[in-house]
């Protein structure tokens, strides 16, 4: 095909090597990206009048943040940027693209959507308390607007995520009041042999928590949530079931709250893309082959929106994907290259299956949230309106569960309360969460002014 | 910028979310009357973080960064909305 249009969705690791193959092949996609500017939200830029370095800013991971930095602006006028764009709706091999109150449809041959993920979220009593946000934005806080979500902050929930942000406050002067993990030693110990599978990464995570340590930063395992405590006004302080099974108070200005991560796979869903259900990190994921290719001929999919293996996966993946998308478009690819960066994946996903097996989603708090609590944050609804609507009124599953209670109907998509409500309807139905089904995707993916404009400058 | 009629000083850069954090302590209220919202996720994917400016129209504080002059209010100005018939 001569002059194929290519887009991308996303510009994160893995929309950036993606582009970068593709650039490199003679072609010209055009990238989509929400942010105003490219690295997604692992290695998002703070605004241009910002100083600090790469090196205050990312860490550990600041040279791969530098590197995918530079792999972007050297695309240049290469590729067509369009920041600030918003991808909200795929039908009949056209993306529709909002910037601004503008829409436009833009017809793709071949389309890579590489969206990444946002924090898994396990709602708690008072979670809606100002104060309280998702270990995501915690970090974003702190990167691109060098401030912390409170004074005295307590890190909850599970993952790697956990630790980073929690050194991440540390070194910044903002030691957090405690760590809270929802996963136990045992746990965290039956996942190393898995994690080997990358040394290196496996030992930034032991110094981690040997400098948390170090700093004096309490880290309690085993711990179950039982509540964000606070007034109107705000958060202060949190109730948790230590390990031993005493139930204790911490008092804190803010939480930040999160169980890893939660692909953005409403897109693949629009395009038509089949699911599957893994088993590993309890999520339906759209399905791809070793490459990144969906089940529809011209999606492909990379990154943490496919497949949930960090950063450092999604770059391999965004270049196997474009790779893929090459070879389908009739230009010779390299059996090695491909090879090797098959070989990486595999790395990539045993590292996953380990981080999934020593920081489990703890499902089974899902069952346990009191009636009272609200799940649903966009509507306010609440648990027992939830399980109501599968005991009460036979929901068996979870699209059904949404249209008699409303959960997962607001503005956020379900995006915050998805997965929970999977795991209420299964246990409400006494089912495993697979058969309570996954909250299909809607376009818009996200609002839209209602005083739209279209491409020909109309309402 | 003003915050619901208050002058406030903010630093270029920041978003409209954070100048609410440092001198507000909240965003908006929940439309169904359940307390005071600050947002969640800071990454324009919850929509927590919906505020009103002056002139009615509606911003993602999250991801709007500030304006020199801009008039913020976390609540709908009155005589805006509801819309009169």
């Amino acid at each position: 095909m001569a002059d194929p249009r290519i887009i991308i969705v996303g510009a994160g690791p893995a929309g950036t090597r993606a582009a970068e193959v593709l650039v490199a092949a003679g072609l010209r996609p055009t990238v989509v990206d929400e942010g105003s500017r490219s690295g997604g939200q692992i290695y998002r830029r703070p605004p241009p009048n910002f100083t600090r370095s790469h090196d205050a800013l990312y860490g550990t991971e600041a040279a791969k943040a530098r590197a995918v930095h530079a792999a972007f602006d050297a695309l240049g006028d290469r590729i067509t940027y369009r920041p600030e764009t918003l991808a909200w709706a795929i039908k009949d091999d056209r993306l529709h693209a909002l910037k601004g109150s503008r829409s436009e449809a833009l017809a793709y041959d071949a389309l890579l959507l590489a969206p990444g993920a946002t924090d898994r979220v396990m709602p708690l009593p008072g979670w809606t308390r100002p104060g309280c946000y998702s270990l995501g934005a915690a970090q974003i806080a702190l990167k691109a607007q060098g401030c912390a979500i409170g004074e005295r902050v307590v890190f909850l929930g599970t993952g790697p995520l956990l630790y980073l942000v929690a050194y991440q406050y540390m070194r910044a002067g903002h030691a957090p009041a405690a760590v809270l993990d929802t996963s136990s030693y045992g746990q965290q110990l039956s996942g190393l042999a898995l994690m080997a599978a990358r040394p290196g990464q496996l030992l930034k995570g032991v110094r981690l928590l040997r400098a948390l340590r170090r700093g004096g930063v309490p880290v309690l395992r085993n711990v179950e949530p039982l509540e964000v405590l606070g007034d109107a006004h705000g958060v202060d302080g949190v109730r948790f079931r230590d390990a031993d099974g005493s139930e204790r108070r911490l008092a804190c200005t803010a939480v930040g709250m999160g169980y890893h991560l939660r692909a953005e796979s409403q897109l693949a869903d629009l395009a038509g893309c089949e699911f599957r259900f893994d088993p590993a990190v309890q999520q339906w994921l759209p399905q791809t082959d070793a490459m990144g290719r969906s089940s529809r001929a011209n999606v492909y999919l990379a990154g943490d929106g496919a497949r949930l293996l960090g950063a450092d996966a999604a770059e391999t993946a965004g270049r196997l994907a474009a790779c893929a998308m090459l070879a389908d478009l009739g230009h010779r690819q390299d059996a090695r290259t491909v090879a090797r960066l098959q070989r990486a994946m595999k790395r990539h996903a045993r590292f996953a299956e380990g981080v999934a097996r020593a920081f489990p989603w703890p499902h089974a708090l899902a069952a346990e949230l009191p009636d009272a609590t609200l799940v649903c944050r966009c509507e306010a609804i609440t648990a027992g309106e939830l399980r109501a609507s599968v005991t009460a009124l036979g929901a068996p599953e979870v699209n059904r569960a949404k249209a008699f209670s409303r959960v997962g109907m607001g503005r956020c998509q379900g995006r915050f309360c998805g997965l929970a409500s999977q795991e209420i309807v299964a246990a409400a139905c006494k089912g495993r969460v697979e058969a309570a089904g996954r909250l299909r995707g809607q376009a818009p993916v996200k609002p839209l002014p209602i005083a739209l404009l279209g491409e020909d400058g109309r309402g | 910028m003003t915050i619901d009629g208050a002058c406030v000083e903010v630093l270029e850069g920041d978003t409209v979310l954070t100048a609410l954090m440092m001198h507000r302590g909240f965003a908006g209220h929940s439309p169904f009357g359940d307390g005071r919202r600050a947002g969640f996720c800071m990454m324009g994917a919850c929509q927590d973080c919906w505020v009103w400016t002056g002139e009615g129209d509606r911003l993602r504080a999250c991801s709007s960064p500030i304006q020199d002059g801009m008039d913020i209010r976390t609540e709908a100005p009155k005589g805006l909305w509801p819309i009169p018939g």
